[in-house]
């Protein structure tokens, strides 16, 4: 595989990647929410082993398949879990005003795209013109948490946004240091532990996953 | 190694922990283990200012001035606060707050959180810095829902939420400061070294770090609670167990803050430019006034210290933005005295609660006559947060006022507008509640009082007199950061 052929490869990789965030923004069902991240993970994965393989950065792998077992798996698994157990599987969220919501998306991929262009300058990887998506990806993942009311969907958001700096890290500099990447997915893993747990609390507390609900404290006069 | 023994300590104590939590001793195991750690931190400050300067621990750790004096307050403040929680959560337990397995849990969390705090102080490499931080956040989060009301939940959802956007985006700034770093020293793990950094930092491009430190500063500014990232903080800082609000705001927002400058030392190096000081002034600022107007409103006792540790944070973020010398020393040692004062406070204000059952201001009253040890500790905590002479706050807001008015005199009356509204609501809520009569509700109490004079012991001692050995020691600090 040459690398112009690689970076081509990649790039298709990462326009995938970008969908899969709007596809997130934009759907509604949370068990069809849990699918799209793990396609994205999925592809995610596939393109850090591309990366790995093309660059002949061998470590890439290890990362690859860490992506693979953590967020294609072990995370869709256990909120595919989650969801079932707390009986909200057919659950549609009522998300008012998609369409603005993706034309704001747009606006954040340019932005993103304004954003590194100094930095696109700068590089000589074959993975430089992917950095502009993964910030964009870590942008709609930000925006799918501050614009959804759902729990389920606000982890989903913060998952994605942990993809997006993940590609970012591989596109920028072919991954950070082993030990930050370990380290990371050690949070990662704690997290999901915890909004587990949360779900529960909040369902118990406030019969739903709405987190309209919890509306107690704010500021009063 | 002695480094090593300050993390393997806390990290056993808090394994050891979880199976004991609950047992009738668990307390003391809590208090014993933290005070080890201190001792221990201790002994490391020793040997820092003997062998002057910095020690490596491998290619991991390090210490310096700066980090070695935050690894002791913290670990000397986490011994004071097992200290009162010891007796605090013997109340809570009774009134069945908390039961079994929340006691192990709230005793082997604190201990983990304690350990990710002395991780990111120690630690060398900025990924690590940011893993630790988070998985700080991340031992908090339950111990802020620990009573499950639906207030609480929604606190610790709301710090669970806020933090993990904010954080990432300090991740970001992460991935573009190892792009840089790397141009210079080379792929693979040592690349985001501080030891490494801090020596290549003018050939860093300016570019990518000045776009680093902009979501460095939104995700450590998020963590350290600054204007307008601090929406969850007022929330986790008041619906948690007193102990817990004592160490979330005496010490984890230092430890953002202490992110905040290592970066912003490199960043300076590499413009050359007041681009990461400007920021840092702009949003201090803004945090110090919003802040203590926000003060004047509140009706629950720990939301108003909370408010008052987003003021303060302001203040130390403004002085570190402002550079220079003075307001650097000021700035380190507003974090120190604040954190002394703040944990202190809130001990008082714990006990306050606990003897009237209740967080609003206007139900808790009399309480010097009521129990006059825990209404003269909130009395003379709150004068020290006010800044009132002799105690140390006030030396350190005097400093950072002098230099603000020598480098930038027209933000000077804004700087004095905040500490005077911040005065003011501190003063106007406080006095009703330590004097008057004792209401018919308020119920006696067997305080723990000795954190709580030991704090405003230091403070006092800090703000009359600077041993020469610990002035000369923060100027040590202060030039790492230059």
């Amino acid at each position: 595989m040459t690398n112009t052929l690689a970076a081509q490869i990649n790039s298709l990789l990462a326009a995938l990647i970008l969908l899969t965030a709007f596809a997130l923004l934009a759907q509604r069902k949370i068990i069809a929410l849990v699918h799209i991240f793990a396609w994205q993970g999925f592809f995610l994965a596939l393109s850090t082993a591309v990366i790995g393989f093309a660059s002949g950065e061998h470590h890439l792998y290890i990362s690859s398949f860490l992506t693979l077992g953590m967020k294609v798996i072990l995370l869709p698994y256990i909120l595919y879990k989650l969801v079932h157990k707390l009986k909200i599987h057919r659950d549609i969220e009522s998300v008012v005003n998609i369409p603005t919501t993706m034309l704001l998306g747009i606006a954040l991929v340019v932005f993103s795209y304004h954003l590194t262009a100094p930095i696109r300058e700068l590089s000589n990887l074959m993975t430089r013109s992917t950095l502009a998506i993964a910030l964009a990806t870590v942008m709609l993942g930000l925006l799918m948490m501050v614009t959804r009311r759902h729990a389920v969907t606000q982890i989903l958001g913060f998952l994605a946004m942990e993809n997006g700096l993940f590609f970012a890290a591989t596109s920028a500099t072919y991954g950070m240091p082993m030990v930050v990447e370990l380290g990371v997915a050690l949070d990662l893993l704690i997290a999901a532990f915890i909004f587990g747990i949360f779900f529960f609390h909040i369902n118990t507390t406030f019969d739903s996953l709405d987190v309209d609900q919890m509306a107690k404290l704010k500021e009063t006069d | 190694m002695i480094l090593i023994a300050l993390l393997v300590i806390s990290i056993l104590v808090a394994l050891i922990l979880a199976f004991i939590g609950d047992w009738r001793y668990a307390p003391e195991v809590n208090i014993g283990g933290s005070l080890l750690t201190f001792i221990v931190s201790l002994v490391l400050a020793l040997q820092v200012y003997r062998e002057g300067g910095s020690i490596a621990g491998s290619t991991y750790f390090f210490v310096d001035y700066l980090n070695i004096s935050l690894v002791v307050l913290t670990t000397l403040v986490s011994t004071t606060t097992a200290i009162f929680s010891r007796r605090y959560m013997r109340v809570e337990r009774e009134h069945g707050r908390v039961g079994h397995w929340r006691m192990r849990f709230y005793h082997a969390m604190f201990q983990l959180f304690i350990f990710a705090m002395l991780i990111a102080l120690v630690t060398n490499n900025f990924g690590v810095l940011w893993i630790s931080m988070e998985l700080a956040t991340l031992a908090t989060v339950l111990l802020v829902s620990l009573y499950r009301t639906p207030t609480a939940i929604e606190a610790a959802w709301k710090y669970f939420i806020l933090c993990g956007v904010g954080i990432a985006q300090a991740l970001f700034g992460t991935v573009l400061l190892y792009f840089a770093a790397e141009r210079v020293l080379g792929a693979g793990g040592n690349a985001l070294l501080w030891t490494n950094l801090s020596r290549v930092s003018g050939e860093l491009d300016p570019t990518v770090m000045r776009l680093a430190f902009v979501f460095l500063m939104v995700g450590y500014g998020t963590k350290a609670g600054l204007v307008p990232l601090h929406n969850w903080l007022p929330d986790a800082h008041s619906e948690g167990p007193t102990p817990v609000s004592a160490v979330l705001s005496g010490l984890l927002l230092n430890i953002a803050l202490y992110a905040l400058i290592r970066c912003k030392a490199l960043v300076d190096a590499s413009l050359a430019t007041g681009f990461a000081g400007n920021i840092m002034m702009g949003f201090g600022l803004l945090s110090l006034l919003t802040a203590s107007f926000s003060m004047l409103r509140q009706k629950d006792i720990k939301r108003l210290f909370a408010y008052s540790s987003i003021e303060h944070m302001g203040i130390a973020t403004f002085a570190f933005g402002l550079g220079g010398p003075i307001a650097t020393f000021g700035g380190v040692l507003h974090m120190i005295v604040h954190s002394l004062a703040k944990s202190a406070t809130f001990f008082s204000v714990g006990h306050a609660a606990q003897m009237h059952g209740t967080q609003e201001i206007s139900r808790i009253r009399g309480l010097i006559r009521g129990n006059p040890a825990v209404g003269w500790g909130m009395f003379l905590g709150v004068m020290a947060l006010a800044g009132m002479p002799p105690f140390g706050i006030f030396t350190s807001e005097f400093l950072i006022l002098t230099a603000t008015m020598k480098d930038a005199p027209l933000l000077a009356p804004l700087l004095l507008l905040g500490l005077t509204v911040a005065f003011a609501a501190l003063f106007r809520k406080v006095q009703p509640m330590v004097t008057g009569l004792i209401p018919p509700w308020q119920k006696p109490l067997a305080a723990a009082n000795i954190p709580v004079f030991i704090h405003l012991a230091l403070v006092l001692i800090l703000g009359i007199y600077l041993p020469g050995f610990l002035a000369n020691w923060f100027h040590l600090a202060v030039e790492i950061l230059k």
